[in-house]
């Protein structure tokens, strides 16, 4: 048995390999200490080894973890898992966006990742849901089911959300905003996939790839190519760390 | 490991008029942060102790020497570019001095009135000297500026209502017409520096001025080869120490130093010493420069796991690449070749700027590296904008290549720190 976690912003992921497919997966909200929360997830278990990924992966290795890689490496891995002939990932976690090309043999080739701001990333998208009072499940479906759109012009968090404080007050019903969010978000991940290249097939991954209308955007604006989610995308990041595991011990 | 002191002069930073109490809080943290980054590090070579030193008297023994320098008559000059011709300030008896500019300490000072969204090297500058925090910016006689990005030089505007400022006009293009202006404006630096010293530069002055200048360089280029060697000797952080040093040591000292150094490395490349780790992957940084004490991307990358073996940066090969032709006489062609030499330097703020993409490939191939990383300021829009060569000559290469923009700030080590982890996952796999 192997085991991946992925000590992310907002949730740890646990994935659990037992060398053939995924045995059992657990996903809790980080907290204060994220590395408590994945000791507690591991209690009872005996993996032959454990790799870290994620912002808390350093921290992680401190106390438990055999080895550390990279979220980058680690979706990689995931994603050449479901997906063995995908040559691009949109990785769109709580506090960062990444694309991320693969060779064949599935390692990374390139990679951009978003730099010092929440532009783009899904506490963006949960800070705007907050905004327009809706619950982050009810965000996208809304946001899908929303026919009109309005524009959004800033992806700053900060001005953006003046942005749609304005639009609110200008009795602009809330679908419609919604649905801006999400495609402002689209149109920067089409721009960052743009400036890296991308292959005939995209996965979608990371706990954003849940939101229903961000995945129609998504495919919307890069209808010559078909995007695929895999089976649980927040998992995917612990899962290639599992697979890591299993590979290296 | 943890007793590391900048010494305190407060007894001098009070006649200099800074605000003593807040720059003493400045000057504990950048004590603790020297001690993490740097005597942390394991197996340093023994030389490194002067330039420990020169740390530790940053805010004193080295002030204390621009003083009596001045006491003597001798000018005191700072400076913010590698465009200045340090030479002509040597000819006439005086100090060039790199200023403050390098901490995010001083940035909210500048924002008070400076706009936010400009380089942080611009904005941290005018904040040290805003704020009265910067020991170099109270003792000097005056700041010479140049014209080399639009920050600075409407920064100059407003700086010089706290400190005389002085600009030199650096042109844009490398037409014959734009040399033949900057060798005008050279001559009028050396006017300005005559008159502020009080005596006219010789030609015999000038001459000895350009040997210790270009004595200076070959030691950094020197030491820059001797980093080049597999395994390295010296760790990335150390080498750019010394670079940052360069910029506020006594010249000839300074030569002798890095000199003694480089005679203890080659022994430990003879004993075949390395630093940090034979097998270490060897980063070379190019793009702006690191001014003290922005350490981040070194302390990045080195904490990885990988060494830093070059900074393609004005804090850096551009700093002391090129030499002034020595064996030039008459004092209008002694000046046109220290203009030849100056125009060597490839600053993105030129255009065309060919020549910086064919060096930095050159850089790589030199130093032995397996990727570059290209580092540009935050609102350096030329640098910035420079980075779509570089990376399509990497890409043409297949030089592994990754770009960060940044500034002084913490707030984005999360994110650099998991970009480099993978960039060097990248390279090794």
């Amino acid at each position: 048995m192997y085991i991946g976690i992925d000590l992310g912003s907002r949730t740890v992921k646990m994935a659990v390999w037992d060398g053939e497919r995924l045995r059992d997966y657990k996903i809790v909200e980080s907290g204060f200490e994220p590395h408590r929360q994945a000791e507690k997830m591991l209690s009872g278990l005996m993996p032959k080894a454990v790799v870290t990924t994620g912002y808390g992966r350093h921290i992680a290795a401190e106390y438990f973890a055999d080895g550390v890689i990279t979220e980058i490496k680690a979706h990689a891995a995931g994603i050449f898992h479901h997906f063995p002939d995908c040559t691009t990932i949109v990785d769109v976690g709580g506090q960062d966006s990444k694309v991320i090309a693969l060779n064949a043999a599935g390692k990374v080739s390139n990679f951009q990742m978003n730099d010092k701001c929440a532009a783009g990333t899904g506490r963006f998208l949960e800070i705007m849901a907050g905004s327009l009072a809706f619950t982050l499940a009810e965000f996208g479906a809304a946001a899908l089911a929303s026919e009109q759109e309005v524009q959004i012009n800033s992806m700053c968090t900060v001005f953006a959300e003046s942005e749609v404080i304005s639009m609110k007050n200008r009795g602009i019903p809330r679908e419609h905003i919604a649905r801006a969010v999400h495609s402002s978000v689209a149109d920067r991940l089409a721009s960052m996939l743009a400036r890296l290249g991308y292959g005939e097939m995209v996965a979608f991954s990371g706990g954003v790839a849940r939101n229903p209308c961000m995945v129609a955007l998504l495919q919307q604006k890069l209808p010559e190519i078909q995007v695929v989610v895999p089976e649980l995308p927040d998992l995917t990041g612990a899962l290639g760390a599992a697979l890591y595991a299993a590979q290296v011990s | 490991m943890s007793s590391f002191e900048i010494k305190p002069y407060p007894e001098m930073w009070k006649a200099l008029d800074m605000d003593v109490p807040r720059f003493d809080k400045m000057r504990l943290m950048m004590g603790d942060m020297y001690a993490k980054a740097y005597l942390s590090q394991p197996n340093r070579p023994d030389g490194m102790a002067y330039f420990d030193n020169m740390i530790a008297e940053i805010h004193g023994g080295r002030v204390k020497e621009l003083l009596a320098a001045k006491t003597e008559g001798r000018p005191v000059i700072g400076t913010f570019c590698v465009y200045i011709p340090e030479e002509i300030v040597l000819a006439a008896g005086g100090i060039c001095v790199g200023l403050c500019g390098g901490s995010q300490g001083s940035v909210p000072d500048a924002e008070k009135i400076l706009p936010r969204n400009i380089c942080p090297m611009v904005k941290s500058a005018f904040g040290f000297k805003a704020a009265r925090i910067c020991p170099y910016f109270q003792a000097v006689d005056f700041v010479y500026g140049e014209t080399t990005c639009d920050a600075k030089k409407k920064t100059w505007e407003i700086l010089d209502k706290l400190v005389p400022t002085y600009v030199m006009e650096i042109p844009q293009c490398k037409n014959p017409r734009d040399i033949a202006l900057w060798n005008e404006e050279v001559k009028d630096f050396k006017a300005k520096v005559e008159e502020v010293a009080g005596k006219t530069i010789s030609e015999t002055d000038l001459a000895a001025a350009i040997k210790v200048m270009n004595n200076k360089r070959r030691a950094l280029q020197r030491l820059n080869s001797l980093r080049h060697h597999n395994p390295t000797p010296i760790s990335g952080k150390d080498g750019l120490l010394i670079e940052q040093i360069a910029f506020y040591d006594e010249p000839v000292r300074f030569t002798e130093k890095v000199n003694d150094l480089c005679d203890e490395l080659e022994v430990r490349i003879k004993n075949e010493v390395a630093v940090p780790a034979t097998g270490a992957t060897r980063i070379m940084v190019a793009g702006t420069p690191m001014a003290l004490p922005n350490w981040k991307i070194h302390t990045l990358v080195e904490g990885a796991g990988a060494v830093i073996v070059n900074e393609e940066s004005c804090i850096g090969t551009r700093y002391f690449k090129d030499l002034v032709d020595e064996t030039v006489t008459g004092m209008d062609n002694m000046l046109a070749a220290l203009t030849d030499r100056y125009k060597e330097i490839d600053c993105s703020c030129f255009t065309p700027n060919n020549e910086r993409i064919t060096q930095v490939i050159k850089e790589f191939r030199d130093s032995g590296a397996q990727g570059i990383i290209n580092y540009s300021l935050q609102f350096c829009h030329t640098y910035n904008i420079e980075e779509i060569r570089i990376r399509q000559a990497c890409e043409a290469e297949s030089i592994p290549y990754m770009f960060i923009e940044s500034d002084y700030s913490p707030e984005d080590i999360g994110q650099l720190q998991t970009r480099v982890e993978a960039f060097l996952e990248l390279i090794g796999e």
